[in-house]
């Protein structure tokens, strides 16, 4: 599909459709629980609860990173002679946001903030030959004296940064303000009151302050990284925190879209397993004691050498680099759906077979409700608090599960930007003198905050949704 | 009890040989063997000799399941599934495709990966449980609350770092213990030490909050209550009353793993340059060794149904209330 005002031609990859059908059903949901009061009572409880908040507006960073990087196309490159010709390779909206630190390709490494190179060169001057660490063609190129200028010149730029993104809070806040003073019909003023005293019922002001921190932050990064690699190079040059940021989207689709495939199976099997009981019980069970009994790393490392040997084998299907990692990336979440749906199908069976006994099912049994509206009406949305539950704790396993994937290469493909690789690739750089350690921190600090924030996140959906926790709270 | 005992083991041989089954469609139907000689040799243009040379070094050029060349049950018999697969049950996993005995090396790695796997379990279910008893003791008070953001921040941190932070600071920093490597008999203690703390710290987070988690339901119990009633103080009621019943679902929990402990950590081993299974099975992986792949499949599915089987049997003895049938 061709956008004609922008010159770009749009392109869809697998894993791209796939995200924004989970969107759509996400919206869709949101939409859904809004209109059902007792959800919309359980979803405030996990808008109430601080931490839910604060892990709310921190993830949605995360969220917007990983959107923004699914919106693929071709580029126009030249068009001579009246012909428009678009680029082979595929680039996302945030590679086109992040333009300018990706193409502040050094030579080497470089550590956070350096002006040169982390490796000595042989260079000539005046017929000499003399062996320095060289400037960086991009990094810092703007100073004339680094060693003097150079932390009175981070220094302001970092508050240049700051003051952007507290320009950025402050508008945000005010929208927040006007948005909230509308819908519950008070003045301006009692609203910003209520707010900076903290009396609200929902933690605005711990969401206000998680937001000015985490714009405050992107503020100073953004201006900063563009006369600076903030996280330094590696080893071919690339900028460290446009790796990371490309990292996003790899470790979004692996939480995400493995919970998605898996989902139908778990659902249909544990409920049927539950309802029906009796030989269908008795396969089920047998059907995912079989699965969890084969330990999953090995269970991955066979379907991902398997898929190796197909790819080798019908390399003509697979011209294109960026398909065949996407491919590869989709694959990968099929396998670790595969082995991670059976927890799930079995608290649903135990579930469906309590309620199962439950009076309000005998009496829609005894009315002549059938069998497949029975499941549909009475018996799905009283297990969806589990599902619920299990998709949101799974997501921080499996975005840590990606990383050391990689490292025994049965991961994602070499090629896709993923913490895993960057781990992979840096940690061999850890005997060098002086150490390489920016793309190690770099990574474990993205993935951390990603996976501190989902658990928290996935403890307050816990604390809203489950039942049993319920009577102590 | 013996009649249970032999039911449970007689219901895990459906699944075993489930296990066979798929990884038996995984490596031999899903990709023929002429696909997998083709990558091992590696060139696009390996002749169909070689290929066939290599087949019939490994056995790969049977029939997959019927051979109608040959008489009698040999029909059977002699097939890829029969002489790959039906072996396994019987633990002859036959040689690696690089020539070396399975069973001999699974025999001669087991122990370096209990060497680690085993003080891990113990050193780390003493400091889970003691953390969390004493995180049980201070509930509801900052102490609480902190300890348990604590162990939400543990859990968020790959484990990866533990090991790469472990090397850099223990081995590279400070040079206490060499970084990797193995050696046999008591010398080993020193290569083994990082790994272990390693281990430990890696699993605090999630087994500490699991724990208390475990402590404070018993302790929301009626029985706790009239014991307080009672006027017994808080240190026996945490020490006599509820940690011993909280234990019953930590050590069943415990039990589970047991026997997959034989099969070692792949990642810590690998790191640490340990020579267990966990290695031998990253190695199998790095050279595309089918076979060693296919053994460990089939291994690791056997131990998890025995810790089933070992599950369901110490549940009843630990927990009168449970009866078999």
């Amino acid at each position: 599909m061709i956008v004609p005002l922008l010159d770009i031609k749009l392109g869809l990859l697998l894993t791209d459709a796939l995200i924004f059908l989970l969107l759509i059903f996400t919206v869709a949901f949101a939409i859904y629980v809004s209109r059902t009061p007792h959800l919309r009572s359980q979803w405030a409880h996990v808008l109430h609860n601080r931490a839910g908040m604060i892990s709310m507006v921190v993830l949605s960073f995360y969220l917007v990173m990983g959107l923004l990087d699914s919106i693929h196309f071709y580029p126009k490159v030249e068009s001579g002679e009246g012909k428009v010709v678009y680029s082979v390779q595929l680039d996302s909206v945030l590679d086109k946001i992040l333009a300018p630190i990706r193409i502040a390709v050094e030579k080497t490494y470089s550590a956070p903030f350096a002006t040169n190179l982390y490796a000595k060169e042989t260079v000539t001057v005046d017929g000499v030959e003399t062996r320095i660490y060289p400037r960086l063609k991009h990094g810092g190129s703007h100073l004339d004296d680094p060693e003097n200028e150079k932390s009175a010149d981070i220094l302001s730029h970092t508050l240049q940064g700051a003051f952007k993104g507290t320009l950025v809070w402050l508008l945000l806040a005010v929208l927040l303000v006007i948005i909230l003073a509308y819908r519950n019909k008070v003045s301006l003023s009692q609203i910003i009151s209520s707010l900076m005293r903290g009396k609200s019922v929902t933690p605005w002001r711990s969401a206000l302050f998680t937001l000015a921190l985490v714009v405050l932050l992107i503020g100073v990064c953004a201006e900063l990284s563009v006369y600076y690699h903030v996280f330094g190079t590696d080893k071919v040059g690339e900028d460290v925190l446009y790796q990371s940021l490309k990292s996003i989207r790899t470790g979004l689709v692996i939480g995400t879209l493995t919970t998605l495939v898996m989902l139908p199976f778990a659902i249909l099997l544990g409920i049927m397993a539950g309802y029906f009981r009796g030989w269908i019980d008795d396969l089920i069970q047998y059907l995912y004691t079989t699965l969890n009994s084969i330990p999953s790393v090995l269970l991955i490392a066979a379907s991902i050498l398997m898929l190796q040997v197909y790819m080798t084998n019908n390399a003509d299907q697979f011209n294109n680099l960026t398909q065949r990692a996407d491919l590869r990336l989709l694959f990968l979440c099929l396998i670790l759906g595969v082995t991670s749906w059976t927890g799930l199908c079995r608290l649903l069976r135990g579930e469906t077979f309590k309620l199962r006994e439950a009076d309000y099912i005998q009496a829609a049994t005894a009315f002549g409700v059938g069998h497949f509206t029975i499941i549909l009406r009475h018996i799905l949305p009283n297990v969806m608090h589990i599902v619920l539950i299990t998709v949101v704790l799974d997501f921080s396993g499996l975005v840590l599960a990606e990383a050391v994937l990689s490292y025994i290469e049965i991961g994602v493909d070499p090629t896709t930007n993923s913490w895993g690789n960057m781990i992979n690739s840096a940690r061999l750089e850890m005997a060098r003198e002086p150490i390489v350690w920016w793309s190690l921190a770099a990574a474990f600090l993205f993935m951390f905050v990603l996976v501190l924030f989902a658990n928290l996140f996935s403890d307050a959906v816990r604390d809203a949704f489950d039942p049993r926790l319920q009577g102590s709270q | 009890m013996i009649a249970y005992i032999i039911r449970r083991v007689l219901y895990a041989i459906p699944i075993l040989v489930g296990v066979n089954v798929i990884t038996f469609i995984l490596f031999f139907v899903v990709n023929s063997p002429d696909d997998m000689a083709r990558l091992y040799l590696g060139d696009k243009r390996v002749s169909q000799e070689q290929v066939d040379s290599w087949k019939s070094e490994r056995g790969y050029d049977k029939p997959l399941l019927y051979n109608e060349t040959a008489k009698g049950l040999d029909r059977f018999t002699d097939t890829i599934f029969f002489t790959k697969s039906v072996g396994l049950f019987v633990f002859n996993f036959g040689p690696s495709d690089y020539g070396r005995d399975i069973g001999y090396e699974i025999q001669q790695r087991m122990w370096p990966s209990l060497a680690i796997a085993v003080p891990v379990l113990i050193l780390g279910l003493m400091i889970n449980i003691t953390f969390a008893l004493t995180i049980a003791f201070f509930r509801g008070t900052y102490l609480d609350f902190w300890a348990v953001v604590l162990c939400v921040a543990l859990m968020s941190i790959s484990s990866l770092f533990f090991i790469i932070g472990g090397q850099y600071l223990v081995g590279k920093l400070l040079h206490l213990v060499p970084i990797s490597g193995y050696y046999y008999g008591f010398e080993a203690a020193k290569f083994l030490i990082l790994p272990v703390i390693v281990g430990v710290i890696g699993g605090i987070g999630s087994g500490t909050r699991w724990y208390r988690t475990l402590f404070l339901e018993e302790i929301g119990k009626d029985y706790v209550r009239t014991a307080r009633a009672k006027g017994l103080s808080e240190t026996t009621l945490l020490f006599r009353h509820v940690l011993q019943n909280a234990l019953i679902p930590i050590l069943t929990g415990v039990v589970v793993v047991l026997p997959l402990l034989f099969l070692g950590s792949l990642i810590t081993e690998s790191f640490f340059g340990i020579p267990g299974l966990g290695s031998y099975t990253i190695e199998a992986i790095g050279n595309q060794d089918f076979a060693v792949v296919r053994a460990m499949v089939f291994l690791g599915a056997f131990l998890y149904v025995i810790g089933l089987i070992l599950t369901d049997i110490s549940y009843t003895i630990v927990d009168p209330r449970v009866r078999l049938n």
